[in-house]
């Protein structure tokens, strides 16, 4: 690891200040992308603003009917927060099964959407849910927040402060973890919620994306039934000794009947 | 540089280190506690696992600095005056172990399992293993262990 | 029977300094003073290495010192050399190009040693090496052992990139076999390749005392006397007596840490150089790209039935994947310990194996646990299931019909080796009892009713541990003697030191031999020690692989108890005024027959170290040495039967049961021989369903070269192993046992590929993916409707 200079500020304000100090500094939230991808050597900050000083960034708080959560909530306290389990439980289940328990004790919501990890669960579930990323400058809608691979909707040096989940009527998660990394090589949320049907993937191709076709099937019939027969097309999905295109399309629609079939 | 403090075992320390200063150097290197092992570098083996303020976490993934002020606990101080923890004795009577290595961020990780579920599955205790891998002993009877100790722990 | 004794499972002596982080692994020793070395690799498969500018590193900050292998070839360094000679089939030795520890003139495999970077921290070591400027010219990377023969030359020694091409066994047998044969069945198989994966990176620590002259060296080693050997016979040219190699705790090895690498090497010439303590430690990056490979075979093999379904001959022809260079033990994992076994448990009467050796662009291939063996039981248990299938007869009742009968032994194979014992067929009982055979046909239809698909697989392997006797390997071509040495050291005051040549990296010697040498002596278990791993204090040994530890290793523990026993009775016999031939040894007692005088062992220790009533003639002190090296090998076999259910929807497998049946002979700890099973079983279904090293073929680029990538089995990936035994005890050593550290990394691989292909009625390669087992699966729902 190349050496930085660190810093851990108390607030929002002050941690912003910090990062805009230099072109190459980085926010740390949980570390489990950054620390890694820099003890390789891959990654060279050359300051690392520390977030886990900054007390008004952690918790989950009903609001307006919607759940925040704070951007600094690890999976851990997602998965385990009576107010996500008994309003979103697909969310918590989700939260519960990404990575290995460690990771979930130090990794972050907003870690993990600003990253943009194209195997990354929670993608899936800001997608599915419709959800509304809050940051220090402004609300993204979950629609316009996942651009690319590893690319996002935040501007240089933007933080991401919570995230506003909508309740769902219904919603569900199944992912096919990858043999080796256990990312998920194709997972699919799928959710009734503020009267539309949503059906979001992650995984499967460079970036989180909706499924219209099978959204508008479920819309009609919320069954597993409904989704037989609705191929999702290889092109532009990842492919790798994993799993090829074909193989992650065809999981597209597995996954998505048993996330339905697990609400019934 | 900077410094550093924390509790290790129940005792503070404080030290001076370089900001890139993993948990698991400051541990191995500053504190001469060689248990907490390095077994890879993409955080998945679990042989580092150490608890920070009680939840475990791998010693490789943080910087020592993210723990200023906390209260760690190594495998080193998981026996109290010498005589095992019901989990480090459930390990050594179901040879949860062989060559050592992972034994212990196991030990580690199972601590934190039953604090969370005091009662697991044979399932439930594979599945939260999945941040710990070993090599020798098919880990079979690393749940055997494990679901001794909760079994004792529990009475 | 103590519950300490013989049998009984006695709990490991060495788990409460692991348990409570007090073992003492290479990487947690530091030495005053110490500099840390990093090793600047290749980036590319193959290529000429023009120029190495190393100024600008040498400058930077904290550098000690910057070495090519011109620094080492100036020196006289020399080659890492391979400890085994095949000869081929033509009558020569086979092609063995040099191995220097840095690279001299080319680049042959990414992550080769290009140059070594020692520094006063880690992190000035590894941003030097990003300083060193290396002029590569490139050459076309050899990946595929397929197309091996016609590509870019790797060695200027080997034409073809054929290091060897060896046979074995009558081939104009076999061709008349096949000839008479009623049904042939023909497979071609891939051993997929391996990363052997010790969760204990590979370490290295070198030590050079300027005031003697001398070295120590400790090291992450299955063999430290071994490794000592080629340090200093081969490689630097040293008496072995300025020479100590260390290998403290060991975290696990499987084979990869029996070899002689490059870093251990350098850091010991080195510590020279720079007149201080070298420490390296591989990052898990580097034991990816760098340990011995294992496996990485290609074969296809036929085997000949006559009509009722008897095996009348079997032929096999095998690409062995070699690496870019030659390991220690790599010439002889894919021909004497493969092509030796294809006999099985069988009495096929003909067999002809060839295998050809390749070089490639990839890291060296060497024994990984099973060494061969894996690979041979893979081809004789894959090929009996096809010719079940293909005679529509029972797995099982096919293996019985041609088993080795009890009355057979000892049985000669047509592959060279003399199998001393067996009993098979209550070994296959036992297992299918266990798993309850007969109604399998009900637990399948339960499961397709789920709209799954359900197989059931079997492997009866066979196995040859403690490789011996030296005579023999050495006529082979083994550059080694493949004995064991012990000594047993009486204490004055009646404890027991022990210091054995084999080395304990997890299978729990200090506990097992202790267990033997109570029981031989008699004396409390607690007052036994066992030392091991360091030849500064033991005797010359051979170390652990094979399986050989307490076959080979226990029989020379037992031999020198015996001369204990001996030189005490004589003790005794003075002490009690009777013939050394009238006193009887039993429980730790020295006793006159017929008689009610006796003396207890620790007074005989004593009397011994105390000689002041002593018999005339008898030298003081009761410490005795032995060298045991067997008559043949030993022969383990069982029976694995594996049963899993695929889910068609996603190619996912599940192992629904497992058992094994295990004969390892005679059982010292039960509890530590079923671990060492469910660790191997695990390792062999890692390779079957999981693990698989993968190159890019183009550019040689190891694709799996972290976790992230390269499958490592975790908890949940296992079911429940149900493990069972059989006993027939080994003729031919002291102690009756056999060896069982490898036996379930050989037997699961097969047992699980036959229960896939017989879920799939398709054959499929390692590992069984769950993309490869989906499409199959589809193809067979879609054949279905149809």
């Amino acid at each position: 690891m190349y050496n930085f200079d660190y810093h851990r500020p108390n607030s929002v304000d002050d941690a912003v200040r910090a990062r805009g100090g230099s072109e190459d500094a980085t926010f740390l939230a949980g570390g489990m992308t950054l620390l890694p991808t820099m003890k390789q050597r891959l990654a060279s900050p050359s300051d690392i603003v520390d977030l886990s000083a900054i007390q008004d960034m952690t918790g989950v708080c009903e609001d307006d009917g919607r759940l925040a959560i704070g951007a600094m909530t690890t999976h851990a306290s997602v998965a385990s927060d009576p107010l996500v389990n008994q309003k979103i439980p697909a969310l918590a289940k989700l939260a519960g099964g990404i990575g290995d328990p460690q990771v979930r004790n130090r990794g972050t919501l907003g870690g993990s959407i600003a990253n943009a990890d194209p195997s990354a669960d929670y993608p899936a579930a800001v997608l599915g849910l419709g959800a509304t990323v809050k940051t220090n400058k402004r609300e993204i809608s979950g629609d316009d927040f996942f651009v690319d691979m590893f690319e996002t909707a935040l501007e240089e040096g933007e933080l991401i402060l919570s995230v506003n989940f909508p309740v769902p009527d219904k919603a569900a998660y199944a992912k096919f973890p990858n043999p080796a990394s256990r990312y998920a090589m194709v997972g699919v949320f799928v959710a009734q919620v503020g009267g539309e049907t949503r059906v979001a993937v992650t995984g499967a191709a460079p970036s989180a994306f909706r499924v219209s076709e099978m959204e508008a099937a479920l819309s009609n019939s919320f069954s597993a039934d409904a989704l037989r027969g609705i191929n999702i097309p290889a092109d532009g999905m990842n492919s790798d000794l994993h799993g090829s295109a074909e193989y992650r399309a065809h999981l597209v629609n597995v996954m998505a009947r048993r996330a339905v079939e697990s609400l019934s | 540089m900077l410094t550093v403090s924390m509790t290790v075992n129940g005792k503070e320390v404080t030290k001076t280190v370089d900001p890139r200063t993993l948990l698991v150097t400051f541990l191995r290197e500053h504190l001469n506690l060689t248990g907490t092992h390095v077994g890879c570098d993409t955080s998945q083996c679990g042989a580092c696992v150490v608890h920070v303020n009680g939840q475990s976490a791998k010693a490789c993934t943080m910087l020592a600095a993210q723990v200023e002020g906390a209260d760690v606990t190594t495998i080193e101080g998981v026996a109290k005056n010498g005589d095992l923890h019901p989990m480090q004795a459930a390990f050594k009577e179901h040879h949860g172990l062989q060559c050592g290595y992972c034994t212990p961020g196991m030990v580690m990780s199972a601590l934190d399992l039953l604090k969370h579920n005091p009662d697991p599955s044979d399932e439930e205790v594979r599945h939260w293993l999945e941040g710990n891998i070993c090599r020798c002993t098919g880990y079979q009877n690393i749940v055997k262990a494990i679901q001794s100790a909760a079994q004792e722990m529990r009475s | 029977m103590p519950d300490t004794g013989i049998g009984a499972s006695v709990k490991r002596k060495e788990d409460y300094r692991f348990l409570t982080g007090k073992g003492h692994y290479t990487d947690d020793i530091n030495k005053a003073g110490q500099v840390y070395a990093c090793f600047l690799r290749s980036p590319v498969a193959h290529a000429k290495v023009t120029s190495i500018n190393a100024e600008e590193a040498r400058k930077a900050d904290g550098v000690v010192a910057v070495f090519t292998g011109q620094d080492m070839a100036d020196d006289g360094v020399g080659s890492l050399p391979c400890g085994w000679v095949v000869t081929d089939r033509h009558g020569d030795p086979h092609k063995a190009p040099p191995h220097y520890p840095l690279v001299r003139d080319k680049v042959r495999y990414v992550g080769d040693q290009v140059a070594m970077v020692i520094a006063e921290s880690l992190s000035q070591a590894r941003e030097a090496a990003d300083m060193i400027e290396v002029d590569y010219e490139e050459l076309d990377p050899v990946i595929d052992m397929k197309s091996a023969e016609n590509a870019e030359l790797i060695h200027e020694e080997a034409p073809g990139n054929l290091c060897f091409d060896w046979e074995l066994g009558d081939k104009s047998a076999v061709d008349e076999a096949f000839s008479k044969a009623d049904r042939v069945a023909q497979l071609d198989l891939v051993n997929n390749r391996l990363i052997p994966n010790a969760m204990e990176p590979r370490a290295a620590i070198g030590e050079y005392d300027s005031g003697t002259d001398s070295y120590t060296v400790y090291s992450t080693s299955q063999n430290p006397h071994l490794l000592r050997l080629i340090l200093c016979a081969f490689v630097l040219n040293l008496p072995e007596t300025k020479v100590r190699v260390v290998a403290p705790d060991v975290g696990g090895g499987f084979g990869s840490k029996i070899f002689a690498y490059a870093e251990e090497t350098a850091c010991t010439w080195a510590a020279r150089k720079v007149g201080r303590p070298v420490k390296w430690t591989a990052e898990r990056a580097e034991s990816f790209l760098t340990d011995a490979h294992g496996r990485d075979h290609i074969t296809h093999v036929e085997l000949a039935l006559d009509a009722g379904g008897k095996f009348l001959g079997l032929k096999v022809d095998t690409k062995a994947n070699l690496g870019a260079y030659l390991s220690s033990f790599s010439t002889c994992v894919p021909t004497y310990l493969y092509a030796t076994l294809l006999a099985g448990q069988y009495t096929t009467p003909a067999i002809h194996c060839n295998v050809k050796g390749m070089f490639t662009n990839t890291a060296p291939v060497d024994a990984y646990r099973g060494a061969g063996r894996p690979e041979a039981t893979y081809v004789v248990e894959r090929i009996v299931e096809v010719a079940a299938r293909e005679l529509d007869m029972d797995p099982a009742e096919l293996r019985r019909k041609n088993f080795i009968q009890p009355d057979q032994f000892p049985y000669q194979t047509p592959v060279a080796l003399n199998y001393d014992t067996g009993d098979y067929e209550p070994t296959l009982d036992k297992a299918l009892q266990m798993i309850d055979y007969t109604s399998f046909s009900q637990r399948r239809a339960e499961s397709e009713r789920n709209g799954k698909l359900r197989g059931i697989g079997f492997s009866a392997y066979i196995e040859a541990c403690g490789l011996a006797p030296s005579a023999v390997v050495g006529s082979l071509g083994a550059g080694v003697g493949l004995w064991e040495s012990a000594q047993v050291r009486f204490n004055a005051t009646g404890t027991v030191s022990v210091f054995t040549g084999s080395h304990s990296h997890g299978q729990g010697h200090e506990t097992t031999f202790s267990q033997l040498v109570a029981d031989k002596l008699g004396i409390p278990y607690e007052n036994v020690e066992i030392v091991h791993g360091d030849t500064g204090q033991i005797p010359m040994g051979m170390g652990t692989y094979g399986s050989r530890s307490l076959a080979v290793g226990g029989s020379a523990i037992s031999k020198a108890c015996d001369k204990v026993i001996e030189k005490g009775r004589k003790i005794a016999a003075h002490l009690m005024e009777a013939s050394p031939e009238d006193v009887e040894f039993k429980d730790g007692h020295f006793t006159v027959s017929g008689t009610d005088k006796s003396k207890a062992m620790a007074e005989i220790a004593f009397t011994a170290y105390v000689p002041h009533n002593y018999p005339e003639g008898v030298e003081p002190g009761l410490d005795e040495t032995a060298f045991y090296d067997p008559l043949n090998f030993t022969y383990p076999a069982g029976v694995h039967i594996a049963e899993v259910e695929i889910d068609p929807d996603t190619g996912m497998t599940e192992i629904k049961d497992w058992v094994a049946v295990d004969d390892f002979g005679r059982i010292l700890n039960p509890m530590i021989v079923e671990g060492q099973v469910h660790g191997g079983i695990a390792q062999g279904v890692g390779q079957a369903l999981y693990e698989n090293c993968v190159y890019d073929s183009d550019s040689g680029q190891l694709i799996t070269g972290s976790y992230m990538d390269y499958c490592m089995p975790r908890a949940d990936n296992f079911p429940t192993f149900r493990v069972g035994m059989t006993t027939s005890e080994c003729t031919h050593n002291p102690l009756g046992v056999k060896g069982c550290g490898e036996a379930g990394a050989i037997a699961a691989p097969a047992a699980l590929m036959n229960a896939i292909t017989d879920a799939l009625d398709q054959e499929i390669d390692m590992p069984a993916s769950p993309e490869k087992v989906w499409r199959i699966a589809q193809a067979k729902i879609k054949q279905a409707a149809e």
